[in-house]
C-alpha cells in the first residue's frame, strides 16, 4: 500500500499545495490523479462527476494536465513543435497551432516564443513551455510537481505570478513542493501527506512553516546546532585559471580560480546553465580542461582520468542522480559498487567482493535511513529521496578528502535533508573539503563557509554567507551585481538558513 | 529478500516462454492459412529430435551458435551492436584454415596456435569497427555491416587459387589442414556420428563469460556502461577504452565460433563452409537474454529447428516445407523483442508498487507500535 485513506479536494480557481516527505506517497497520488496508476479503492470526481482514468490520455480528456519535475521536452525541436507533438489533431501543426499558442501565452502572461529552439531556452522558459503544453491540451486542472526546485527567487516570483493568472481565469492548480515558505506564499489551501495518507489540511494565513514541517514529519523538528567554522589553512583542491571550451571555441568556463581548504564548504550560486555542470565535469575529469590546472592535495591532477581522481578521494554527489549517480535497473548493492569498483569493500584486487559490497550496502541502508525492503530491489523502485540517501551514504563511506555535492538535497524531504546536511557537516569537521552547488539559496547560505557566484562561465562575485540575503545573491546570479557582495538592505529577516526554515 | 530473487527468476523465464508460445501460435496460424495441419509439423520435428544422429547434429550446430551468440551478447551487455560477427567468424575460420594448412607443429602447440589465430583475426576485424567508432564516431552497426560485405569479398579474393586457395573439383578450398591441428571429437559410432571436441570450448567460454561479467571489476564496468553510459562515465569508466575492449573481445569470441566445425570436421575452409552463424547468433543472444544458460537453451532450440526441419520435406503422406522452421525463427525474434520489453516494464512497475507497499506496511506497523508505547 503506497496510499490509503487519501482525502483531497481542490476548489475551482485556487492553488492547492500538497506537501509531504519523500516517499510519503505524493508521487503515487499524482500518478493516480493523472491516470498513470489505478487506485485499488476510492473514487475521484472532477466537477462533481465521478471519473475513472485508464491512462494519462483519459486524464487529459477530463482536463487534468501534469507538469513533470523533469521536463519532457525535445531539445532539438522548437517550442511550437514541442507543444504540438502528440496533439497534432487539436489545432494542426501550422498557423492554427501557432495562433493558439500565442493566444494562451498572452492570456496567461507566459511570454512563450513559438519558434525558439528549446535547447536555447533557460530552465524557467522551459517550464513555461511545459505549462503551455498542458494548457494547449485543454487542461483546467494543472498538477505541478516541484516546479520551483530549479528556479532562482526572481523566477519563482514570476512563476507565482503566472499561477495567479491561471487561477484568476478559473483554473485550479495542484502544487507539490518541499519549500514550505513558497507553499505558504502561493497556496490557498494546503494538504499534508504523511506515510501514504492525508494527515491534515491547513490555511496558509493561520500556519507557520514550522507547524507545517512538524505536520509532515509527525513530530517536533530537531533544532540543528549553529555551525561553527571548521576552515583550516590546508588547501585540498585548488583550481587555477581553468578554461573549458565548447565546440567552436566558445568558452563555457573561463578564468575559474578558487581554493577549497580542509574543513571548508565552498558554495557556488548561479542560475542553472551558467557553467556549473561543466565545472563539475572538469573537476571530476569527464571533460578535459582546455587550459588551467586542477590540484588535489598538492598533486596536479589536471591530466588524470576520472577513476584515478575518484580513487584519490574525490566523492561525487551528482546533480542528476538518474543520469550520473545510479544504475536504475540494477539492485541497490550494485549501485553501492558504482563509482568505487576498485575500492574496498567492493573489490579484492581484480575480483568483485560481492559479499563485502552487500554487507556494506546493508550498513548504508541502516545508517542513512534508506527506506527499502531490501538491498536486492532495483534503484528505480526507491523514491527520489531514498535514492539520494543511498548516494550520499555511498560517497561518504569512502571517507573522501574532497566532495562535489551538486544539489545534495534536491527532491529530498525535510527529515532526510537535515540528515544529509548533518553528514556533510560532520565530515567537514573532520577535514572534508566540499564544493557545494545548489539552486536552493537557503541551503547554500546555511551550509557554506565561502560563497562564489557563477555567471556565464565566470566566477563574478563572492560573498560572506553570514552577511548575505537570498535576494542579494539572486541579483548577482542574474549578472546584475559583481565583485564582493555586501548586503545593502538593512532588514534583519535573513536568519532563514537551513538552521531555521524547514523545507 | 528471497521473494525478490524468486520474482527475478520468474520474470527472466516469463519473457522467453511467452515469446516461444506466441511464435508457435503464429506459426500455426501461418500453417492453417496455407491449408496445412497446424500440429503435425511440430510432432514430426520432435520425432526427429529423438534420433541420436540428429541429436549429434544439433549439439554440434549449437556449439557454433553458442559461441557466435556469446560474441553478440558481449556487445549487447554494453549496448554495442556487433552485427559483424558473421564477417568476423568467416574471415577468422578462413585465416585459421590457411595457417593450419601451412604450419605444422605438434598438436599441443598447433591447436592453441589455431585458436589464437582465429581469435586474433576475429578481434582484428571487429577492432576495425571499434577504432572507427572511438576515433571517428562511426556507428558500429553501420561499420560492422559493411565489414561483413568486405569480408565476403576479401575471402573470395584470398581463396583464389593464385593466392591461398586450392581448387578441389569445382569447390574452392584452402587446402586440407595438417592433422596435428585436427581436434579430436567423441565418436559415437559410424551411424551416429561424432560430437566436436570444441563443444567443450563453447561450454568453457560460457562459464568464462559469466565469471568475467559478474565477478570481475572489468565485467562490472562493462555492464555499468551498458545500463547507463553517463553513470558509468561518472563512475570512472573510460568509455572509449571500454568500447574498443568490448569490440575486441566480442570479435575474438566470434573468431572462435567457426572453429568447432573447422577443427573437428571440415578441416578446410571452402565455399560450402556455413554462412549466417553471426546473424542467427543475434537471434540466440536476444532469446537467451544475454545470459549464458539462456543462450545455451536458445542455441539448442535454434539448432533443433535447423536440424529437425529438413525431415519435413520428406514427410509422408503430406510433405511440409522446411521453411516453416525459418518462419518460426523469424517470428521468435519478433515475439522475443516485444515480450521482453513488455515483461521488463511490467516487472519494474510491479516492483515499484511492491516496494511502496512493503514500506507502507512497515510504517503502519511502526505507527501502531508507537501508539502502544504512548498509551502505556
Amino acid at each position: 500500500m503506497a496510499n490509503h485513506d487519501i482525502h483531497l479536494s481542490v476548489r475551482k480557481g485556487t492553488v492547492h499545495a500538497l506537501v509531504g516527505e519523500n516517499g510519503a506517497g505524493k508521487s503515487t497520488l499524482m500518478k493516480i490523479l493523472y491516470g498513470m496508476q489505478k487506485p485499488d479503492e476510492g473514487t475521484i470526481a472532477v466537477d462533481g462527476e465521478q471519473v475513472s482514468f485508464g491512462s494519462p490520455a483519459d486524464a487529459i480528456a477530463r482536463g487534468i494536465g501534469m507538469v513533470h519535475q523533469h521536463f519532457m521536452l525535445a531539445d532539438n525541436l522548437t517550442v511550437l513543435e514541442n507543444v504540438v507533438l502528440g496533439s497534432e489533431k487539436l489545432y494542426g501543426i501550422g498557423a492554427g497551432a501557432r495562433r493558439k499558442i500565442k493566444e494562451i501565452s498572452d492570456r496567461y502572461g507566459l511570454g512563450v516564443r513559438p519558434d525558439a529552439l528549446v535547447e536555447n531556452l533557460g530552465v524557467a522558459d522551459r517550464q513555461r513551455v511545459e505549462i503551455l503544453k498542458v494548457l494547449y491540451r485543454g487542461a483546467r486542472i494543472l498538477i505541478l510537481d516541484e516546479p520551483t526546485a530549479v528556479l532562482v527567487p526572481q523566477e519563482v516570483d514570476a512563476l507565482f505570478h503566472n499561477l495567479r493568472e491561471l487561477k484568476s481565469e478559473g483554473l485550479s492548480v495542484i502544487f507539490i513542493s518541499h519549500k514550505l515558505g513558497e507553499v505558504l506564499s502561493v497556496a490557498d489551501d494546503i494538504t499534508v501527506i504523511r506515510r501514504g495518507t492525508t494527515v491534515g489540511t491547513a490555511v496558509p494565513a493561520e500556519t507557520t512553516s514550522r507547524q507545517l514541517a512538524e505536520m509532515m514529519v509527525g513530530s517536533e523538528l530537531p533544532t540543528p546546532e549553529t555551525a561553527e567554522s571548521t576552515v583550516t589553512d590546508r588547501p585540498v583542491l585548488t583550481v587555477d585559471k581553468l578554461r573549458l571550451e565548447a565546440e567552436g571555441g566558445r568558452a563555457v568556463l573561463d578564468d575559474i580560480s578558487f581554493t577549497i581548504h580542509a574543513g571548508e564548504v565552498l558554495g557556488i550560486a548561479g542560475v542553472e546553465g551558467n557553467g556549473q555542470t561543466e565545472l563539475i565535469e572538469a573537476i571530476i575529469g569527464l571533460k578535459p580542461a582546455d587550459s588551467g590546472t586542477i590540484t588535489l592535495l598538492g598533486e596536479d591532477v589536471t591530466a588524470w582520468a576520472t577513476r584515478r581522481r575518484r580513487e584519490a578521494g574525490v566523492g561525487y554527489i551528482p546533480e542528476d542522480r538518474h543520469r550520473h549517480g545510479l544504475l536504475l535497473e540494477a539492485p541497490l548493492w550494485e549501485n553501492r559498487i558504482l563509482g568505487h569498483v576498485t575500492e574496498r569493500p567492493n573489490a579484492k584486487g581484480f575480483w568483485l567482493d560481492i559479499k563485502g559490497a552487500q554487507n556494506d550496502t546493508r550498513r548504508i541502508v541502516e545508517d542513512y535511513d534508506v527506506r527499502t525492503p531490501g538491498i536486492d530491489v532495483t534503484a528505480a523502485s526507491l523514491s527520489g529521496g531514498n535514492q539520494q540517501k543511498l548516494i550520499v551514504g555511498r560517497e561518504m563511506s569512502h571517507s573522501p578528502k574532497f566532495l562535489i555535492a551538486a544539489h545534495p538535497t534536491r527532491g529530498v524531504d525535510v527529515g532526510a535533508q537535515a540528515a544529509i546536511w548533518d553528514h556533510i557537516r560532520d565530515a567537514r569537521r573532520e577535514g572534508l573539503a566540499v564544493l557545494l552547488i545548489s539552486a536552493d539559496l537557503d541551503e547554500l547560505i546555511g551550509l557554506s563557509d565561502t560563497l562564489r557566484v557563477i555567471y556565464n562561465g565566470r566566477l563574478v562575485a563572492d560573498a560572506d554567507p553570514a552577511a548575505i540575503t537570498p535576494e542579494a545573491l539572486g541579483s548577482a546570479m542574474t549578472g546584475a551585481a559583481s565583485g564582493h557582495l555586501e548586503d545593502t538592505e538593512t532588514t534583519t529577516d535573513d536568519d532563514a538558513g537551513p538552521e531555521d526554515e524547514a523545507r | 529478500m528471497k521473494k525478490f530473487d524468486k520474482e527475478r527468476v520468474l520474470l527472466a523465464v516469463a519473457g522467453p516462454v511467452i515469446a516461444l508460445v506466441a511464435a508457435i501460435l503464429l506459426t500455426s496460424v501461418v500453417l492453417i492459412a496455407s491449408g496445412k495441419s497446424p500440429i503435425e509439423p511440430y510432432t514430426l520435428m520432435l520425432q526427429q529430435a529423438a534420433y541420436s544422429d540428429v541429436q549429434v547434429l544439433i549439439i554440434n550446430q549449437a556449439s557454433m551458435y553458442y559461441l557466435a551468440a556469446l560474441a553478440v551478447a558481449i556487445g549487447f551487455r554494453m549496448n554495442l551492436f556487433n552485427i559483424g560477427v558473421d564477417g568476423q567468424y568467416r574471415l577468422a575460420a578462413m585465416v585459421t584454415a590457411v595457417v593450419g594448412a601451412n604450419i605444422a607443429l605438434p598438436s599441443f602447440l598447433q591447436i592453441p596456435l589455431l585458436l589464437i589465430v582465429g581469435m586474433l583475426t576475429g578481434a582484428f576485424w571487429a577492432g576495425v569497427a571499434g577504432v572507427l567508432k572511438v576515433t571517428r564516431g562511426v556507428s558500429e552497426v553501420v561499420a560492422t555491416i559493411m565489414l561483413n560485405a568486405i569480408a565476403t569479398s576479401l575471402i573470395g579474393y584470398l581463396t583464389l587459387s593464385n593466392v591461398w586457395g586450392v581448387q578441389v573439383g569445382n569447390n574452392m578450398t584452402t587446402g586440407v589442414m595438417r592433422k596435428s591441428g585436427w581436434f579430436p571429437g567423441i565418436n559415437l559410432g559410424s551411424d551416429v556420428g561424432e560430437i566436436y571436441g570444441l563443444v567443450f570450448l563453447a561450454i568453457a567460454m560460457g562459464v568464462l563469460y559469466w565469471v568475467v561479467l559478474n565477478r570481475t571489476r572489468f565485467g562490472f564496468d562493462l555492464r555499468a556502461t551498458g545500463e547507463s553510459e553517463t553513470a558509468a562515465a561518472a563512475s570512472g569508466v573510460d568509455a572509449k577504452k571500454m568500447v574498443l575492449t568490448a569490440m575486441l573481445i566480442s570479435g575474438a569470441v566470434a573468431g572462435l565460433s567457426g572453429l568447432p566445425l573447422l577443427l573437428g570436421d571440415s578441416h578446410t575452409y571452402s565455399l560450402s563452409f556455413p554462412t549466417g552463424l553471426g546473424f542467427t547468433g543475434i537471434t540466440i543472444a536476444l532469446l537467451g537474454r544475454n545470459n549464458p544458460v539462456g543462450i545455451a537453451f536458445a542455441a539448442l532450440l535454434i539448432a533443433f529447428l535447423d536440424k529437425a526441419s529438413p525431415a519435413l520435406d520428406y514427410a509422408t503422406p503430406v510433405a511440409y516445407e522446411k521453411e516453416i522452421a525459418t518462419i518460426m525463427q523469424g517470428l521468435i525474434v519478433f515475439a522475443v523483442v516485444i515480450s521482453y520489453e513488455a515483461v521488463r516494464q511490467w516487472g519494474l512497475r510491479r516492483q515499484q508498487k511492491r516496494v511502496g507497499a512493503e514500506l507502507a506496511a512497515a510504517a503502519a506497523q511502526n505507527n501502531s507500535e508507537k501508539k502502544e508505547v504512548a498509551a502505556r
